[in-house]
């Protein structure tokens, strides 16, 4: 049922190239969610996220310092491998300094004909930010119609809104099964299912969607739900992880990632002003931990909200190693956890994951987890 | 040994005021809330005129430095760090933020004393660090926190009016925060004067380090790294303004006649990053090769304001009142304060590898450097940003570079017998010998 958003993750470089084929459109390389599709699908251009590989490389040392995360090295590892070179065109969406480093040495060493730098607001909470990011999509449309030679009309953004809403829409319909006391679907089915909406054409997505949803109510799964997890963190598309972890039964039945819920939680609201409705939606999203930085931790309350909804028993707290927003979130994070009674297990992540070693850890925590529904 | 020509030197005659005025800074601070005063923290970039319009008794403690402080003292560092990890927090975030934090966690103020609460935080954001610094201290103090973000591209890269306007209209709504926090009205024309010192003050600095592009360098960057420091104190105190003007005369007067900083100077090194603080005797090891640090992008631009040109080429730029700027208005002030502070070199830095190479190489010919010793600084990912990327782009300009790992705030990370095996290996490389 999940086989063609396996498919897609798996040969994400592959589809692009063919979809470059098909339709002799451009590509974008892309970092971070907060880079505003809608705004490239009504350019007709594709974007796709950047992700890393989880294959060790030696040809970061040169490029980056050690002390930048995983994720980053990994992705620079694949800009220089020439996994990307297809790409027709490269942007950032200001978010970490990390990300920022991927996108600097990617214009130096390996420029594409578009290279695009968007300082998103950090005070999203600021009154002042809506206008400001719908100011800063103006200048990105006149820089994308001067690369593309197409005018982007009100009609084109409509279609993009479009596009996205309804890919947002369906794979909450999706995370809704996820509640249920047995979800008919994995934490790995449902990262296959989330990482490949940032690969693939959101319109080949949403018939993918519409197909699953028909036919997942109604699945019947050959194993237990078992303890319901949620896991909470950084870029995470450690399929493997994830198996182990659901190996030993037990279910991730909901996430706070940007590859997973945090990326498509919320939809553009219709408004006359398209740039200041789309702009209303990355403001208003759940959070990524470089865009939370008011008394208010609203990222924490989204999570708990999220975690109470999923009757989640455990959290798995995920860092890529290095990630200094994460690292300042995480101490309070699992306090405000352990506060509403969820026991929380944290484990920093590298560029492949040593399961040997995470299974035995995982193992203790989930007996801990079974320990605390023994009647004494 | 008798070959090496050799300047004249003579001590710095403002060093002792440079001392005095530190430890006034600090103490005012200390001392704010039991005198009625109001005392507030925010980072170096925080607009600091903006509290400073709200009356003469509004004293700052700026984090950065006062965390640089605390990393000058390992011991009572390592009480900070450790207070802060026993809690859970990783010691590889932000140095400076952890000795902040564990300075407040065990309640205990570098200078002396409990850590003086603050009535407030102002910060401004631009890293993935700052904005959430404030964000938790504010929830241990209890205390309100405004953060106005600058996180937008440096202007001398791009100027788009919805940046500067998105962040003077928080400049607005800060002001308006702290009127609500502190029961005072902002002093539009004190808030006018601290703008046009504010400017003078930065501008001033940027004058001062261009002097060093002179043979033999006035200044080496052990002292400056003492000097530079009011820049992000409290910019737009008269007192400041007047110790720059005459820190200016002085190294004016030292160049016109002839006075180093390093009598053996032969070798001239521009560096990167902050330093280690609880290590800058490595500075002084240097001069024993004849070597003389110029400065980085960093010492001069952190807060020295420069006009950047399209070939990168830096030069002062001129204070508001010198480049005939009237501010009349409350709009006026945020507004040229705003523009002024967006045009740092050191955003760089923080935005991307390519800019801060350019800038980078560029140092190195205006001020006639020979190699550049580089600082791995695992205490700030702000100013590591693109580091091994500055270094290629130094050594196809033809500069020999060392690098070394360290920590600005955190002693750990430094392993001062292997940096200095280094430097012999490096200064070895170049031809030189230790002189004496």
């Amino acid at each position: 049922m999940f086989d063609q958003f396996k498919n897609w993750y798996e040969n994400r470089h592959e589809y692009a190239k063919e979809w470059k084929a098909k339709t002799g459109g451009k590509v974008m390389a892309y970092m971070c969610t907060y880079v505003p599709e809608e705004i490239l699908y009504a350019a007709d251009v594709l974007p796709i996220r950047v992700y890393g590989s989880h294959e060790a490389s030696d040809l970061t040392e040169q490029h980056i310092f050690g002390m930048y995360c995983p994720f980053c090295r990994d992705c620079v590892a694949q800009v220089m491998e020439g996994r990307y070179d297809y790409a027709d065109g490269v942007m950032i969406s200001q978010s970490c300094l990390h990300m920022r480093q991927v996108y600097s040495s990617w214009e130096i060493h390996k420029p594409t004909e578009f290279m695009y730098y968007m300082p998103f607001p950090i005070a999203v909470e600021s009154k002042h930010a809506r206008p400001h990011l719908a100011a800063e999509f103006k200048i990105f449309i006149e820089a994308v119609e001067k690369w593309t030679g197409k005018k982007i009309t009100v009609q084109d953004l409509d279609r993009g809104i479009e596009i996205l809403n309804k890919n947002r829409e369906l794979m909450r319909e999706v995370y809704k099964l996820r509640l249920l006391d047995n979800p008919p679907l994995t934490g790995v089915e449902c990262m296959h299912m989330t990482s490949s909406s940032q690969m693939v054409d959101k319109r080949e997505h949403n018939q993918a969607l519409e197909k699953l949803l028909k036919e997942l109510p109604s699945r019947k799964t050959d194993r237990e739900t078992g303890i319901r997890l949620m896991i909470v963190g950084s870029e995470c598309d450690d399929i493997e992880f994830m198996e182990m972890v659901e190996s030993l039964n037990s279910t991730f039945v909901a996430d706070d990632h940007c590859t997973g819920s945090r990326a498509f939680w919320n939809s553009v609201e219709p408004e006359e002003d398209r740039l200041l409705a789309i702009a209303k939606r990355y403001l208003e999203r759940p959070p990524c931990p470089t865009k939370d930085a008011t008394k208010n931790f609203v990222r924490f309350h989204h999570v708990m909200e999220m975690a109470k909804e999923a009757k989640v028993e455990g959290a798995v707290i995920i860092q890529q190693k290095f990630c200094d927003p994460h690292e300042i979130d995480i101490p309070l994070l699992r306090k405000r956890f352990e506060d509403n009674g969820i026991r929380t297990y944290f484990l920093e992540l590298d560029v492949t994951v040593p399961i040997g070693q995470f299974k035995i850890r995982i193992e203790a925590f989930l007996e801990m987890l079974r320990a605390d529904e023994l009647p004494f | 040994m008798s070959d090496i020509k050799r300047y004249k030197t003579e001590p710095l005659k403002c060093w002792g005021k440079a001392k005095e005025l530190r430890a006034k800074y600090y103490r005012e601070y200390q001392e704010a809330r039991s005198k009625g005063g109001i005392c507030w923290s925010g980072g170096a970039e925080a607009i600091d005129v903006i509290p400073y319009a709200f009356g003469d008794d509004v004293h700052a403690l700026t984090a950065e430095p006062y965390a640089a402080a605390i990393a000058f003292d390992p011991e009572f560092a390592h009480k900070c760090e450790s207070a802060l990890e026993s809690k859970g927090w990783a010691r590889d975030m932000c140095a400076y933020m952890r000795n902040y934090w564990g300075s407040v966690l065990i309640d205990e103020y570098a200078f002396g004393g409990p850590f003086p609460k603050p009535h407030f935080n102002l910060q401004s954001g631009f890293c993935c660090t700052h904005a959430k610094w404030f964000q938790v201290l504010s929830l241990w103090e209890d205390v309100p926190y405004f953060n106005i973000d600058i996180g937008t591209i440096p202007f001398w890269k791009e100027e788009h009016p919805n940046r500067l306007q998105y962040i003077v209209d928080q400049m607005q709504d800060s002001i308006e925060f702290i009127e609500k926090v502190t029961g005072r009205k902002c002093d539009d024309e004190r808030l006018i004067e601290g703008v046009y010192n504010d400017s003078r003050t930065t501008s001033l600095w940027a004058k001062i380090t261009e002097l060093n592009q002179n043979t033999p360098a006035p200044l080496d960057e052990k002292s400056m790294y003492s000097l530079y420091v009011f820049t992000t104190l409290d910019r737009a105190r008269k007192e400041f303004v007047d110790f720059y003007e005459e820190l200016y005369a002085e190294t004016k007067d030292r160049v016109e006649r002839g006075i180093a900083a390093l009598a053996t100077e032969r070798l001239r090194l521009m560096s990167d990053s902050q330093p280690p603080w609880a290590f800058l005797r490595v500075w002084r090891y240097l001069e024993q090769f004849g070597v003389v640090s110029t400065g980085s992008i960093y010492t001069i631009g952190l807060e020295g304001v420069w006009d950047i040109a399209d070939d990168w080429s830096l030069t002062p730029r001129e204070d508001l009142k010198s480049r005939g700027v009237e501010l009349k208005t409350r709009e006026d002030a945020l507004r040229a304060m705003a523009d002024w502070h967006m045009r740092r070199p050191i955003y760089a830095m923080f935005y991307n590898a390519d800019w801060k190479s350019k800038l980078m190489v560029q140092y190195a010919k205006q001020w006639n450097c020979d190699a550049a010793m580089l600082h791995l600084n695992r205490g700030c990912e702000g100013t590591s940003l693109g580091i091994m990327e500055n270094r290629t782009a130094l050594i196809k300009a033809g500069l020999p570079v060392l690098t070394y790992e360290g920590n600005m705030g955190d002693d750990r990370d430094f392993d001062e017998g292997r940096t200095v095996a280094r430097i012999d290996t490096f200064m070895e490389s170049l031809g030189l010998n230790k002189l004496t």
